[in-house]
């Protein structure tokens, strides 16, 4: 996680906090179990997820909806999963 | 004090439906106006409304506002105002074709004109017949809402402070109010916003239980504001609940769930809800259910290691009904129950949905006191608008689709008193008290050198725990009696609690210490209120006293927080223009 530094890392967390209670719960999971140990792309990919609209995203994480990106994808697998 | 001040003709905290409202009617009219949220916009709650937004539009059956008013008063069991639910009814049409006209993409009918759905509480000829009064944007009315009325602003040059936290109300010593502390996360400095007229528009505080339908960010920092700056809080003990959200996590499952033909079981695997509504069953209305479920736990009939939960069985409909009829309910079951409904039933319970109560306002928006043997004096320069105030066109119980009508309604009006208090009564900004800051100062110097002291997440814990089983949806004199002294001790320890991340910049674990120092206030609010109020009423069932008493309590509670004491103002009686609807029995 060299590429970034800890403010960021504090801002993605706060970026976590969505309008919908069903993402809050999934992004708590990860942030609990898995954000510390993602390398640096994956920071970066999870960064991009959380760019969409709630909605979209709570698609995609319910396996509604796909993204091309095949890295954040990756980020996707993880939180359909967790 | 070294404090930055910024100046503004307004200040709005809270980018919602309701604070995105306002401002436009503000930022439209050539003010300065700042709207401050604690994050980006669009990501506020208003984003989870799916039902949609009720209006008479009678676009699909005859409907009437009057109607509409009728459905409204019966729903909040004659606690609503009648002038301010006149008042939304009436403005609903125009409310709604006003956001159709700012392009909200509303689902249709054939003929081009908005489609409206059915939904509960929803009648014709006041209580008579089912009417569709719900309009909606698929099943994402809240997003094309906010979406909408951000561009907007965005056009009309609202200027936005985005992961800013609103900390405390500056009030001077005339009690006006001349704006507010806030703290920007990026930098962890705090300002103060100086202005001509501020409004609240900070959403509901449902995270004060345990079992919770709202996101995260639902703290009540508007109304822990509003007790720690001596503004009292109106009808706290009224909180909705949906009947079936997932034991542990909150999520929702619709009541379409039990519509196709799932059933409640307690821990016997008796279908519990034959015994209780004979004929309804699990479709009796969602306080009942609601009721008849937290009755099964009480009584020990309860599932799981705690037996604090029934079970939603729906495995009998079979593979193909669920995956069909249900869509999205198996995903949600296996994300957050980690059951799968095909194989296994649902844990379930009684799950807080909705804050009826909340800052005392009038229909126009302005926030109202008792003052001087008057119960509604104005708090100058002091809005608030949706979730958070009390109009109050919701009584002791919300109809759905009521609150994003209350937003749009209530956001405008609140909205246009503000450009006239402006522009007739407030020329220039009145001066800022010397100690302006002092107390958010304070409260984060205290955070700061707090040693030895409690885990904001314990004391969270111990909070939510005290709420949802003292006031949650039944409840009874000695219940709430401990529930009283419980919440106090709480209170205490949230007075020492502490954080380990003293940083300044983007330092989350003070946000959320500051957040939850509003929750604990209205956490004692409701309790208090709770304990006080000897009658059933829409959302707050007594076991000691199962009746509607209007003769005693047919009024609203005022919590104040400097010595946690309790007032009560009369309801308002008189429609603007049309008959008082008298109280009947509630009765479906
Ligand atoms: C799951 C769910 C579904 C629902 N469905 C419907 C429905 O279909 N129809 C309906 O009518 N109602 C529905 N409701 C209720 C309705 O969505 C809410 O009551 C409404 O959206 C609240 O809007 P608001 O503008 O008052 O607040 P919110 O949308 O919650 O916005 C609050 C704003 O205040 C900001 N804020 C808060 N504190 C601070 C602070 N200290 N400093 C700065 N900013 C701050 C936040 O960042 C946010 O921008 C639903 C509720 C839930 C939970």
């Amino acid at each position: 996680m060299t590429d970034f530094d800890p403010v960021e890392l504090k801002r993605i967390r706060w970026h976590s906090r969505r309008g919908l209670l069903e993402l809050d719960l999934v992004l708590e999971r990860f942030l609990a179990q898995r954000f510390d140990s993602l390398s640096p792309a994956e920071m970066s990919a999870y960064k991009a997820l959380l760019e969409l609209p709630d909605n979209d995203f709570l698609d995609v994480v319910n396996a509604k909806m796909d993204l091309d990106d095949p890295e954040v994808m990756q980020i996707v697998e993880i939180l359909r999963a967790i | 004090m070294g404090v930055p001040v910024r100046r503004f003709d307004a200040v709005i905290v809270g980018g919602g439906g309701a604070g995105l409202r306002a401002a436009l009617q503000l930022s439209e009219s050539g003010l300065k106006t700042a709207v401050l949220s604690k994050v980006f916009p669009t990501r506020s709650h208003t984003v989870a409304a799916q039902g949609g937004i009720s209006a008479s539009l009678g676009n699909v059956q005859e409907d009437r506002w009057e109607w509409h008013m009728f459905d409204t008063v019966k729903g909040s069991d004659w606690l609503g105002d009648q002038d301010a639910i006149e008042f939304m009814c009436r403005k609903a049409p125009e409310a709604v074709i006003e956001l159709e006209h700012f392009g909200m993409p509303f689902d249709r009918l054939e003929n081009g004109k908005i489609y409206q759905r059915p939904f509960g509480g929803h009648t014709q000829h006041n209580g008579q017949t089912p009417v569709q009064r719900a309009c909606a944007a698929a099943d994402r009315t809240g997003h094309a809402m906010l979406h909408t009325l951000y561009q907007r602003n965005v056009r009309a040059n609202t200027q936005f402070f985005v992961e800013w936290m609103a900390l405390d109300l500056i009030r001077d010593a005339d009690g006006d109010v001349v704006g507010v502390t806030a703290l920007e996360m990026e930098t962890g400095e705090v300002f103060i916003l100086h202005a001509k007229a501020v409004l609240f528009a900070t959403g509901g505080a449902g995270r004060i239980y345990a079992a919770s339908t709202n996101a995260f960010i639902n703290t009540g920092d508007g109304l822990g504001m509003c007790v720690r700056a001596g503004i009292p809080l109106e009808d706290m003990e009224f909180w909705q609940f949906h009947p079936t959200g997932v034991a542990g996590a909150g999520v929702l499952i619709t009541e379409g769930v039990r519509g196709e033909g799932g059933i409640l079981l307690n821990s016997n695997g008796e279908r519990f809800m034959e015994r209780y509504a004979p004929n309804l069953k699990d479709l009796a209305p969602r306080d009942f259910v609601s009721r008849s479920m937290e009755l099964e736990v009480l009584e020990g009939r309860g599932c799981g290691p705690n037996k604090d939960h029934v079970l939603l069985k729906l495995d009998h409909l079979g593979p193909d009904i669920i995956k069909q009829r249900l869509p999205g309910i198996r995903e949600i079951a296996i994300k957050f129950a980690g059951v799968d409904p095909i194989k296994e039933p649902i844990p379930v319970i009684p799950t807080c949905h909705y804050m009826m109560g909340g800052i005392p306002t009038n229909y126009r928006g302005e926030v109202v006191t008792p003052k001087d043997g008057n119960h509604e004096s104005r708090v100058n320069g002091f809005f608030a608008a949706g979730e958070c105030a009390c109009a109050s066109v919701h009584g002791a119980n919300r109809l759905g689709t009521n609150s994003l009508l209350d937003l749009v309604v209530f956001g405008k009006s609140a909205g246009d008193s503000m450009v006239e208090y402006i522009k007739n009564e407030m020329p220039t900004w009145k001066d800022l008290p010397a100690d302006a800051a002092d107390r958010s100062l304070a409260r984060i110097a205290r955070l700061d050198n707090q040693k030895n002291g409690e885990e904001v997440t314990d004391v969270r814990t111990a909070m939510q725990r005290t709420v949802q089983s003292r006031a949650g949806v039944f409840r009874n004199s000695a219940n709430l009696a401990l529930g009283v002294t419980e919440i106090k001790e709480v209170a205490e320890r949230a007075k020492v609690m502490q954080i380990k991340d003293k940083s300044k910049v983007f330092n989350t674990a003070r946000v959320e210490a500051l957040e939850m120092e509003n929750l604990i206030e209205i956490a004692v609010a409701t309790m208090i209120s709770a304990e006080a109020r000897q009658e059933s009423r829409g959302a707050h069932a007594h076991d000691d006293f199962p009746t509607r008493n209007d003769e005693v309590w047919m009024k609203h509670t005022l919590y104040y927080g400097e010595n946690r004491s309790l007032t009560y103002k009369p309801v308002h009686t008189k429609p603007l223009s049309v008959d008082y609807i008298p109280p009947k029995e509630r009765t479906f």
